[in-house]
């Protein structure tokens, strides 16, 4: 019963959404009938409570295991955790896109609900967009891919979640990504909106600025997760892999990152207009673009749940129809967005402008990068790109996006001489050029992307934190806090990339039990290789023992996994946390002569990666709060005073 | 400075960004790119040297060879038409084992050898590498 009642809550949010286009359009065609327009904001909360009670219903039938519904039987089972029966709601393809309209349309009542600074029509054409887009991914639900399908006769049981998504971790992956895409939509209903109205401006820029921040956050916590759950999970030892998949998420977030930084000039000096616009389009069709590499089944990997052409092709269509509407009004409405204001070649809008512009060379760079393998697959032509066309390519722009987002907080607004500017860097720019020397000098062997990254780094680290030089700690702004902290994490994380990639050891031999291998400053002995049983799995569980120089000994247990639903091996690292790195180890296989292969690395400050991940996320959600928080304050000191 | 001369000048250096993008990701596709090979392409072509590429094919019978180091593995890959001997080092995965697919990653030798630094096998029962699935589905067809 519950399975029906969800359907029938899915086409009865579908057929709302219908309406909320419609009234939106009738009202901004009508302004003589008001009442038309003002329907649109509780329509838009009716559809967001009737869908998520509809999810409620999808997590429920995960809860008890009603395997007689199709997808909890193909994606669960009776015998897992309480935690992966409810995120396995959301671990398939059906179940995360019922998730993706679930979080687009509570976006939607929540701009029915809070937003007060934009025009009405603005509002109400934003909120139409908002319909328009919930509604395509209704019809996709509703039309090719069912999540509350029967299956008759029901099974015994199910089919299990695939074991490398059974980890706490990656439960919340998928839900903290899609809020980024759908703030991501948000901010382009806005857009849309705006253009529609022909209202963009300063107004439309400050609505639409919490939305960019929250799903920029949420990115950029999603993307971290998922680069620490491949570091840990995969036993292979690296962080980032240009997987497609990676980079599905990454270039949603070089947009929005672009985004974020001139739709604060829009707000704050009114220049930028037409480029903002198009940020938020591009943006948005990064997202669309990340869903359909992940959804469609273009790519096989472990976020490829179903290869069905007919989703793939729906998925394409989707996309294509809203990113070129959306440019097609751009291109019609362009004309009408008057210039904002002006600004001199050197000051802290050129420095944004210059953000903006590497951060969109890097993300053309991954997006032909990611798309050419498809591409040319079509022609039938095999092909795969990897780290040695991403590294250089993105690596080098990167590091000029970093000079640049060091000196532009140090410049002023409108207007700024050069000598004045080299005046504040003066620190930074020093500290730049002795670790440039230095860490040739130290280190003549590493890289040049490591190298020259070390260097940027520590010149970043500095110039992120000279806002704060002089000035009355507790008087500083919130979100002036938000820009330091997450600028000081993009230099710390650089920090950990580089450090790692230059001075990482590597073992790889084959021992028996009680043997001692070295691996950087450590040394590891190997004690004995047991069976141990899981809750659903069964392994074999080394012990190991290692050492630093005279320190005190401890302990590591690297597992070979084997599941049983679906039968799957998987390799579960060791990976102990020091100070100033981590060792890590991977259990391989017992050669014919009783010895088994280790695997082991140190990695030197490996940590900062994702400590300047989370930094990054921090300072958004401290600028968020910030500037939430003085308008509000503005607002009411404004009402006090009318 | 004029408002509508800064547009201007903002839209070209947008244009400039995105062709430069593409110039530069052109340039590196050039050399970078990957290349799936089967053993029968590369005894048709030629060798393709001193290029990361990929190599996809089935584990002949009994090639399987294990050094006294106990990390490094020597085995044949074979598309029914030619045959390439690899070397690896490192932890092979568990689905990888002779009459059964491969894709390795690494680079060719001049003597025709090849030296994988990663190895690709089915790594659960509903997973294939998807070069795979293609080149496995010609030499099917081809046999029949």
């Amino acid at each position: 019963m519950i399975a029906e009642f969800g359907l029938g809550l899915l086409w009865l949010a579908a057929g709302l959404a219908i309406i909320q286009s419609l009234l939106g359009i009738l009202g901004l065609r009508q302004p003589d009938r008001p009442d038309l327009g003002d329907a649109v904001r509780p329509v838009a909360v009716a559809q967001a409570v009737l869908i998520s009670i509809a999810f409620a219903c999808l997590i429920y039938l995960f809860v008890v295991s009603d395997m007689s519904v199709r997808l909890v039987a193909a994606n669960s089972h009776s015998d897992k955790p309480m935690l992966y029966k409810v995120s396995g709601a959301w671990g398939n393809h059906e179940g995360s896109m019922l998730l993706w309209v679930t979080v687009l349309a509570m976006a939607g009542a929540g701009i029915a609900i809070a937003e007060r600074r934009v025009r009405r029509d603005t509002l109400i054409a934003t909120l139409m967009a908002q319909g328009l887009l919930a509604l395509g991914f209704y019809a996709f639900l509703l039309l090719s891919s069912n999540p509350f399908e029967r299956l008759n006769p029901a099974p015994q049981d199910g089919q299990g979640l695939n074991p490398l998504l059974q980890d706490p971790g990656l439960a919340f992956h998928p839900p903290t990504l899609y809020f980024g895409y759908v703030g991501m939509s948000v901010a382009f209903s806005f857009a849309v909106g705006a253009l529609i109205t022909r209202d963009v401006g300063p107004a439309f820029a400050r609505a639409m600025r919490p939305w960019v921040l929250g799903a920029w956050v949420m990115l950029t916590l999603g993307i971290t997760a998922g680069s620490y759950w491949a570091y840990y999970e995969l036993g292979w030892g690296g962080w980032w892999f240009w997987d497609p998949v990676e980079n599905a998420s990454l270039m949603p977030w070089l947009a929005a990152t672009a985004l974020l930084h001139s739709v604060t000039v829009l707000a704050t000096r009114d220049a930028l207009r037409a480029w903002t616009v198009m940020l938020a389009v591009v943006a948005f069709s990064m997202s669309m673009v990340g869903t359909f590499l992940v959804r469609s089944g273009v790519l096989t990997s472990v976020h490829a749940f179903a290869v069905d052409p007919q989703r793939g092709s729906f998925l394409l269509a989707l996309m294509l129809i809203y990113i070129g509407g959306a440019l097609t009004l751009f291109a019609l409405r362009v004309g009408t967005v008057r210039e904002g204001a002006v600004f001199e070649p050197v000051s802290r809008e050129a420095a944004l402008v210059l953000n903006n512009l590497f951060l969109t060379v890097i993300l053309g760079v991954v997006l032909i990068g990611t798309l050419y393998p498809i591409v040319a697959q079509g022609f039938g032509q095999q092909v795969s790109i990897g780290p040695p066309y991403f590294n250089p390519a993105a690596g080098s722009v990167a590091l000029m996006l970093v000079v640049v987002m060091a000196a532009g907080p140090l410049m002023r607004w409108r207007s700024d001489n050069v000598k004045t500017v080299l005046r504040r860097m003066a620190i930074p720019l020093a500290l730049g050029v002795v670790a440039l020397v230095l860490v040739r000098i130290a280190a003549p062997d590493i890289g040049v992307l490591p190298w020259l990254g070390l260097t940027v780094a520590l010149l970043a680290a500095a110039g992120s934190v000279a806002p704060l030089w002089k000035r009355n700690l507790l008087r500083t702004p919130l979100f002036t806090w938000g820009m330091v902290i997450s600028h000081l994490g993009v230099a710390v994380a650089m920090s950990g990339m580089a450090v790692d990639s230059a001075f990482y050891k590597e073992r790889l031999v084959a021992v028996n039990e009680g043997d001692t291998t070295d691996v950087g400053p450590f040394a590891v002995t190997l004690v004995a290789v047991e069976p141990v049983i899981g809750p659903n799995w069964t392994a074999l569980e080394a012990t190991m023992v290692a050492r630093r120089g005279d320190g005190q000994p401890f302990t590591l247990h690297p597992q070979a996994r084997n599941y049983s639903t679906p039968p799957t091996d998987t390799s579960e690292a060791a990976i102990t946390t020091h100070v100033d790195g981590q060792l890590y180890a991977v259990l391989g296989k017992q050669g014919q002569d009783g010895r088994w292969q280790l695997r082991l690395w140190w990695k030197p400050l490996v940590t900062f990666i994702w400590l300047g991940g989370a930094m990054i996320a921090l300072g958004g959600a401290l600028a968020l709060v910030g500037r939430v928080w003085r308008e509000r304050r503005s607002a009411k000191s404004a009402g006090a005073s009318a | 400075m004029k408002a509508k001369n800064q547009r201007l000048i903002l839209a070209l250096l947008g244009l400039v960004a995105v062709i430069g993008a593409g110039l530069l990701a052109v340039s590196g596709l050039k050399q970078e790119a990957a290349f799936f090979y089967a053993p029968g392409d590369v005894a048709a072509n030629g060798l393709p040297l001193g290029k990361a590429v990929r190599l996809g094919g089935m584990v002949a019978d009994k090639s399987i060879r294990h050094d006294a180091d106990g990390v490094t593995i020597h085995f044949v890959v074979e598309d029914g038409k030619a045959q390439i001997p690899v070397t690896f080092k490192g932890i092979a995965p568990d689905l990888f084992k002779e009459k059964s697919g491969v894709v390795a990653e690494g680079e060719f030798q001049a003597d025709g050898s090849f030296v994988a630094s990663n190895l690709l096998a089915k790594h659960d029962e509903r997973y294939m590498p998807p070069e795979l699935k293609g080149k496995m589905h010609m030499t099917d067809s081809l046999k029949s």
